[in-house]
């Protein structure tokens, strides 16, 4: 394992420390009724969020899927166009026009999360197309749950990923149910080995709670990327606290009690904050990281309440780049 | 001026634009070795203009069978400084690649408030007319209509395939190309240096004042013949080709029935929700006053495409059915029975 500058490892616990925040938050706006909608939270995959995105550089490429704000956090989107985008507010990253599902903000290389689920997995590959055509040195990287796995354009993706040497990472973040479906009631095999059939590594992290064990495992991949030695597909174990989104009341209980208690004393943030402590960050440091996370979610909900809604005509713009094209 | 066919214009475009800017690349099944003729100069890869040989393998790239991680990676190139041209060589493989196009090539930059722009052009041609039976002889055009944030074209002659095509690629957004094989082998005098055919603006194939028919694609040929024959009995038709259907040149298809006061419409797409019936309702609610008399679609039937020969060849609009259509309108009594779709 690296040695990672105390900054690093600071900014590590600060990011899942804003997922967290910032989930926790959006659900409580969801049951009042604040944010429109549902949404779906990252709450316990922080570790596996955030361990990826870090090892990915601000010029890197990424795209996610419906559990969406995790993946532009982690990568250093700021809270208050996000929040705002949730709320349906003007000053949102997507002006209004996405939502939760649909977050994007380029300026950190996100390309943009989906609703469609698998769908967004080409776009980071042609995104890596593109870094090897312009020789430019970005990596890519697309996020998709152990649901999308059994996509056929995950493979369609992944075999000209492979072909084509591309810098591209396919990162599957294997919480263990699509929906309300086990995955191993769903999933022939093991995920990460399907990366044999096309020539690329495979790689499971089996400690996905651990944001160390993912940085390192992503990092490798970006590394081998970046070097010309093409795709990589990480699987990363990893468990979801809430329900699959929130407010959603399911009659069947298709995930045990049991289970769940001993993933929660698996937390990504306390185990990561043991560490810290064990490192020689002081209580009080790790303490504050916490207040930060809190008092910047708070101004996010301050600016989006303090944003106005987006002018009714806003609906008809962008479709095109110029105007005249929509009917 | 340079004769050149359809084909031919097709590829002078793409060699033009390939020339014009490093982030234009090719990648599509097969087009390394030219199976297609738009991306050779002549038979054999050691032919002036094979474009492997002048462009690499680095921007003309064979692609695996993979339709929708084609269009997708297209979609992620073009979203991050690629300018591709994807040959999805028949227009019925566009449907593996529905969710792209649908959920991605054409919403990505509404969704995300206008950060993404998305300059790619997806090539296809419509093998109809050629007896390959009902899955290669699709003319999917008006399914993409109803998907907004995609624009359409479908050129009808070779000045039109190559001067719309660099429009195309030079456009910001995503643009479908759809081709119709029928017109492959049609020739004509063609600008040999570069020109542009804007988005969006209708060509007047024929100038007429009795009669209007707007005419798409290989149906644009059958009208114009179909006019001339008219003309010997003095009826003055003229004929649109739209050539963009998204965006649609409204202005020009209103302009000439306001003038002349009939419509007929051809199109060899299905008649259900098709092209002729986006611009017969345009024309029925913008200028039903101008009308005098009632609009007459000549469209394919809501039928699939039979095999046979003898089958097949009743299908699409001909200079036949569409002069059947124009004298109805203009009350001639009609010549023969037409067993054809009308
Ligand atoms: C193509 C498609 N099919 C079904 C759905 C409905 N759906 C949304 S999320 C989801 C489960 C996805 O599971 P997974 O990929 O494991 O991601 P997770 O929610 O576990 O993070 C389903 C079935 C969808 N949005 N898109
Ligand atoms: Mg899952």
């Amino acid at each position: 394992m690296a040695e990672l500058a105390r900054d690093t490892l600071r900014e590590m616990q600060l990011r899942m420390l804003r997922i967290r925040a910032f989930d926790e938050r959006a659900s409580k706006m969801v049951k009042r009724g604040h944010i429109p909608g549902t949404v779906h939270t990252s709450i316990g995959q922080e570790a596996q969020v955030v361990g990826a995105t870090m090892a990915l550089g601000t010029g890197d490429y990424m795209s996610g899927n419906h559990r969406s704000h995790g993946h532009p956090i982690g990568k250093g989107s700021p809270l208050g166009p996000l929040m705002a985008e949730l709320v349906g507010k003007a000053t949102g990253v997507c002006k209004g026009k996405g939502g939760s599902l649909h977050l994007a903000d380029f300026a950190v290389g996100s390309l943009g999360e989906s609703g469609i689920v698998g769908s967004s997995i080409p776009i980071a590959n042609g995104a890596a197309l593109s870094s090897k055509v312009l020789n430019n040195g970005k990596v890519a990287l697309a996020f998709f749950g152990d649901g999308a796995a059994n996509q056929g354009v995950l493979y369609e993706s992944m075999n000209m990923a492979g072909v084509w040497d591309l810098p591209m990472i396919f990162l599957c973040e294997n919480n263990q149910y699509a929906l309300s479906t086990p995955a191993h009631t769903v999933t022939s095999g093991n995920i990460f080995e399907r990366a044999a059939g096309f020539g690329m590594p495979g790689i499971r992290v089996e400690a996905g709670q651990d944001v160390l064990a993912v940085y390192d495992a992503v990092s490798e991949a970006v590394a081998r990327a970046r070097a010309g030695d093409g795709p990589t597909l990480v699987e990363v174990m990893t468990y979801r606290y809430n329900e699959h989104s929130e407010g959603l009341k399911l009659g069947t209980d298709y995930r045990n009690a049991d289970e769940r208690e001993a993933w929660l004393k698996k937390d990504p943030i306390v185990l990561f904050r043991q560490y810290l402590a064990s490192q020689g960050f002081s209580e009080e440091e790790l303490d504050g990281l916490q207040a930060t996370a809190l008092a910047e979610v708070d101004a996010a909900v301050a600016f989006s309440d303090a944003s106005p809604y987006p002018d009714l005509s806003v609906a008809f713009d962008d479709l095109y780049t110029d105007k005249e094209s929509a009917a | 001026m340079t004769v050149m066919s359809y084909l031919g214009a097709i590829g002078a475009a793409q060699r033009e634009a390939m020339d014009a800017d490093e982030r234009v690349i090719i990648i599509g099944e097969d087009v390394e070795a030219n199976v297609y003729g738009t991306t050779g100069g002549g038979k054999s890869r050691s032919d002036k203009g094979d474009f492997l040989q002048r462009y690499g393998k680095n921007r003309i790239r064979n692609t695996p069978i993979s339709e929708e991680g084609i269009v997708g990676a297209a979609a992620g190139a073009a979203m991050t400084g690629l300018r591709p041209i994807v040959d999805l060589s028949y227009s019925s493989f566009l449907y593996m690649a529905m969710d792209q196009f649908v959920n991605q090539v054409a919403k990505n930059r509404y969704m995300f408030g206008g950060q993404a722009s998305m300059p790619v052009v997806f090539r296809s041609a419509m093998f109809y007319g050629l007896n390959t039976g009902a899955h290669h002889s699709d003319r999917p055009y008006p399914m993409f209509m109803n998907v907004p944030g995609l624009k359409i074209i479908a050129p009808a002659t070779p000045a039109d395939a190559k001067g719309l095509l660099r429009s195309a690629v030079d456009s910001d957004d995503p643009v479908l190309s759809f081709e119709a094989c029928l017109l492959w082998s049609t020739k004509e005098d063609v600008d040999e240096n570069e020109f542009w055919v804007p988005l969006g603006v209708a060509r007047t194939a024929r100038e007429g004042t009795d009669v209007t028919v707007v005419a798409i694609s290989s149906s644009v040929p059958e009208a114009v013949a179909a006019a001339e024959e008219l003309a010997k009995e003095g009826v003055s038709v003229e004929v649109i080709d739209p050539r963009t259907l998204v965006p649609l040149d409204r202005n020009a298809i209103l302009r000439s029935v306001a003038k002349t006061g009939r419509l007929v419409v051809a199109e060899p797409a299905h008649r259900t929700c098709g092209a002729a019936a986006e611009i017969s309702a345009l024309v029925a609610e913008e200028i039903f006053d101008s009308l005098k008399a009632p609009i007459i679609r000549v469209t394919a039937p809501d039928m699939q495409i039979p095999f046979s020969p003898s089958l097949e060849k009743q299908m699409y609009p001909t200079r036949a059915t569409i002069a059947a259509a124009i004298r109805r309108v203009v009350d001639l009594p009609a010549l023969q029975p037409v067993a054809a779709a009308v």
